[in-house]
């Protein structure tokens, strides 16, 4: 089941690459959140799936859509900045190099430990999660900013 | 708390799988042209970190920490998406177009 999963966020991934229209790769980006969010939650990640589908698959969607439908879809041709083979070239080593790094030593499973996530996430990263607030205020603040100065030149 | 019917085979499956996702947002990065679909390259290494996070705790022994953790990568991911868009959007406003490779061009 893992594997299907894997296979069907893979081949989402790709497709919200490759796509010619850009709705096309928001939806496939919609459906490779809601695959790894089952996949988060088969691994006993119940809250951070909720978080996950409902804020990555649902609100960044929307978000897609909506500048999607600002811009409009811009026909941009298909030569990319790179050449292909070199893009290869260059993802194959990143992953390669990547892989040697954080492929763990023996043994793999762990036996279970640490605090109930509330606590953790409440009291023992509590810094944390007020910098969170912080970061999804100034990033409000900074679309208000974006899109009050075009409404003002648009006047 | 390891996941219910988590296996080494799974997590070596799931690995393999995070290592393609992210060779797939590094590729889109590479290749794509349009700013909006830069983002969405971005989103897609997002992703694969996310997966990455829930599986080194999974194999730690850590869920609960690296979900706390995924938490705080999902609400970043959305602040870089909303800024990555309204940016994409306020560039096609001035410049009149998403394409990279004209934006490269632009002078004065």
């Amino acid at each position: 089941m893992t594997a299907l999963l894997l296979a069907g966020a893979l081949a989402c991934a790709l497709q919200a690459v490759r796509a010619n229209r850009l709705i096309s790769s928001a939806l496939y980006l919609a459906a490779l959140s809601l695959v790894t969010a089952v996949l988060m939650y088969r691994l006993g990640a119940a809250e951070a799936a909720v978080v996950e589908l409902s804020v990555g698959a649902g609100l960044v969607t929307v978000l897609f859509v909506f500048a999607i439908a600002i811009t409009g879809e811009d026909a941009i041709a298909a030569r990319s900045p790179v050449p292909a083979p070199v893009a290869w070239t260059l993802t194959v080593l990143a992953i390669a190099a990547l892989a040697i790094l954080i492929v763990p030593p023996e043994p793999w499973l762990a036996p279970a430990a640490g605090l109930p996530l509330p606590e953790l996430f409440w009291e023992v990263r509590g810094l944390d999660a007020l910098v969170q607030v912080g970061l999804i205020f100034a990033g409000v603040m900074g679309i208000l900013g974006l899109l009050v100065e075009r409404g003002r030149e648009g006047r | 708390m390891n996941g219910p019917g988590v296996d080494m085979s799974e997590m070596s499956i799931l690995f393999t799988g995070v290592l393609g996702l992210i060779g797939i947002g590094l590729y889109g990065l590479l290749v794509v042209r349009n700013l909006l679909k830069i983002v969405i390259a971005l989103q897609i290494l997002i992703k694969a970190a996310l997966l990455a996070l829930i599986w080194a705790g999974t194999v730690s022994g850590q869920l609960n920490l690296s979900q706390s953790l995924a938490i705080t990568v999902v609400m970043t991911d959305t602040i870089v998406a909303v800024v990555g868009l309204a940016l994409a959007i306020r560039v096609r406003q001035t410049a009149g177009t998403l394409d990279v490779r004209e934006l490269g061009r632009l002078r004065g």
